[in-house]
């Protein structure tokens, strides 16, 4: 009986995992389009509040570059129109990453609130420049693109999402995630055990600058308008810090539980009263800041620590002693 | 040639006096209640939307404008502070936890009250004209309510200096700087001077809201600009180095006065490059020892 419980513990997950994915897959044949839209930003969410945590979760550095790296992918994308758009996502991604790799060369020696004010200013920054060059440049204030269709776009989405959530998982799993944590505990410390933090730092960061880069290029199309204050948009470096830091970065799943609850939350607010959906983030993520310091898997997480002593309950009884 | 220089001095010192207003004006947050306000540029718009409003509706002068405004914006910061700061700052583990989540409550805020002004005033961008007439002084031709807004500006960031400098309460503030634990065992009241601290930055982006407007587009929108000219003078001048913020101020508004009489579309790229220098080459600010 015990060992059928373990099978299927040992099963379930990867099980239900299969399960959800092969729901996504067909998904679009059988839901109203609405829906399918719905999931398009879903996965934009997902992939830039997850490949957000993955850097800043587990090394305590906050960036607010994730519009520069999106827009990148944004713009790579608006740029490269004639190009078939699996190798336009790869470029933008690329791209993407080269600004990653650059920010990571350039802020290695800021820490805390500097690093954030860098990567701040460095969003702001790509975005005036990109309006001062459309304006005195090409002469334009924006431009058009010939719209994605929704089904492509959403496997697109989909399929970006699933490699960002692979990688990113397995990135927190390795040795590197572990390095990564010794960073956010002390990163004195983590260099002095031999960690090498540049060099750990600089590339999760380029890497997760990859999927936001590419998130970006399949948007693009998306939007069908593109100009430098909607790619650039600063809310886009918002976003996903409230995202993940309501579903809380203590979990992997955490980040995926906030970018799907606030999207769809948003997208519900945003249908009635659109004037009001940026104000209600703004409240939510100032009252996740007040009263959920470690977001919603920190509820969980509770608990968990809770039933620990059921834990060693259990094992008491076991073992034979009595408490 | 005395002309040029003259242009360029005198529009450096606008530039630079309001810039070193709001900069004070972030740092006295940041370099005692230890809040990175990124909502200062909100209480700038707050203070401009206050001022077209005062102006068009009722036809109160900017100038009496200040007056009003100052109050009303230490009120709402106070309150702001008193609701959210002071309740991270009690959960929080650490300092640099409360840093870093007191940074992001302060962006969220800045949607907020963007969005909120948005709401009630419209989102269309608006401008009055007052004191729209010229002055020309050895060539030079300069807007009146430009110079009336170089002026108080001076007035304000010299008042805010002798506060820190002479009275007792900017003794106590510039303790707290140096040292909050320090300071709360020579007996400054550390709590009060927080909140106070917070309100007095926020009243200075609130008077330098008053005084742009008569000459800037006043739009809810309007605050990402200056905070992020706020911040880049801060790190110029060094966190939470109060006076360094004013020295820096007129410092930048000189490189932007020079840049924008060379070519006028590279004034907020030499920022940036100042910015991205400094951070590289000395993040602790150009004052630091």
């Amino acid at each position: 009986m015990n060992s059928i419980k373990a099978i299927s513990g040992r099963y379930l997950l990867p099980l239900l995992l299969l399960l959800i994915l092969a729901l996504l897959a067909t998904m679009p044949e059988y839901v109203p389009p609405y829906i399918v839209i719905l999931f398009i930003s879903i996965f934009m969410y997902v992939i830039l509040s997850v490949s957000w945590a993955a850097f800043c979760g587990p090394t305590n550095y906050t960036s607010l570059a994730t519009a520069a790296l999106f827009g990148t992918g944004v713009y790579t994308s608006s740029l490269l129109q004639a190009l078939p758009l699996p190798s336009v996502i790869v470029i933008g991604g690329l791209l993407s990453l080269l600004l990653g790799l650059l920010i990571g060369l350039i802020a290695l020696r800021l820490r805390g609130m500097y690093f954030i004010i860098f990567t701040f200013g460095l969003s702001e920054l790509l975005r005036n420049t990109m309006i001062w060059y459309e304006i005195n440049i090409t002469g334009t204030a924006g431009r058009w693109l010939t719209i994605l269709d929704t089904e492509a776009a959403y496997y697109y989405m989909l399929g970006i999402a699933f490699v960002t959530l692979l990688v990113t998982y397995l990135l927190g799993r390795s040795k590197f995630g572990l390095a990564m944590r010794s960073i956010g505990e002390d990163e004195d410390a983590s260099a002095h055990t031999g960690v090498n933090v540049n060099a750990v730092k600089i590339i999760t960061f380029a890497i997760t600058a990859f999927f936001m880069g590419a998130a970006g290029a399949v948007m693009a199309p998306r939007w069908s308008y593109i100009d430098p204050r909607l790619a650039f948009n600063p809310f886009l470096s918002f976003y996903p810090v409230v995202m993940a830091l309501f579903g809380g970065v203590g979990q992997f799943y955490g980040p995926i539980l906030g970018a799907v609850i606030i999207t769809v939350l948003s997208d519900m607010v945003l249908a009635r009263f659109p004037l009001y959906n940026i104000l209600l983030l703004g409240l939510i993520f100032i009252v996740v800041i007040l009263f959920l310091p470690n977001g919603l898997v920190g509820l969980v997480r509770r608990e968990r620590t809770g039933s620990c002593g059921k834990g060693f309950d259990v094992i008491r009884k076991r073992l034979g002693i009595k408490s | 040639m005395i002309t040029t220089f003259l242009d360029i001095t005198v529009t450096g010192l606008i530039m630079g006096g309001i810039y070193a207003l709001i900069a004070v004006g972030l740092n006295l947050q940041y370099g005692v209640s230890r809040v990175l306000n990124l909502a200062h540029g909100e209480f700038i718009m707050l203070g401009a939307m206050a001022a077209y409003f005062f102006y068009t509706l009722f036809g109160i002068s900017p100038l009496i404008s200040l007056i009003i405004c100052a109050p009303l914006v230490f009120l709402i910061a106070i309150g702001v502070y008193k609701i959210l700061f002071e309740r991270i700052r009690k959960s929080s583990k650490s300092m640099v936890a409360f840093e870093g989540s007191s940074l992001l409550a302060a962006f969220g805020l800045s949607f907020v009250l963007q969005n909120a002004a948005a709401l009630a005033f419209g989102s269309n961008t608006k401008a009055y004209s007052y004191l729209i007439q010229s002055v020309t002084f050895a060539g030079a031709t300069f807007a009146v309510n430009r110079l009336v807004a170089l002026f108080f500006a001076v007035v304000f960031c010299l008042a805010v200096y002798f506060f820190l400098r002479l009275t007792r309460m900017g003794k106590a503030i510039r303790a707290i700087t140096q040292s909050l634990d320090t300071a709360q065992l020579m007996g400054v009241k550390v709590y009060r001077e927080l909140g106070i601290s917070f309100g007095l930055g926020a009243v200075l982006a609130g008077l330098a809201g008053v005084l742009l407007s008569p000459f800037s587009q006043i739009s809810p929108f309007m605050g990402l600009q200056y905070i992020i000219i706020a911040l880049i003078v801060v790190v110029l001048g060094g966190l939470g180095n109060i006076l360094g913020s004013l020295a820096a101020g007129f410092i930048l508004g000189f490189v932007g006065s020079i840049v924008m009489f060379i070519q006028p579309g590279f004034t907020l790229a030499a920022y940036y490059l100042v910015f991205l220098i400094i951070l590289l080459v000395k993040p602790t600010g150009i004052f630091a020892r």
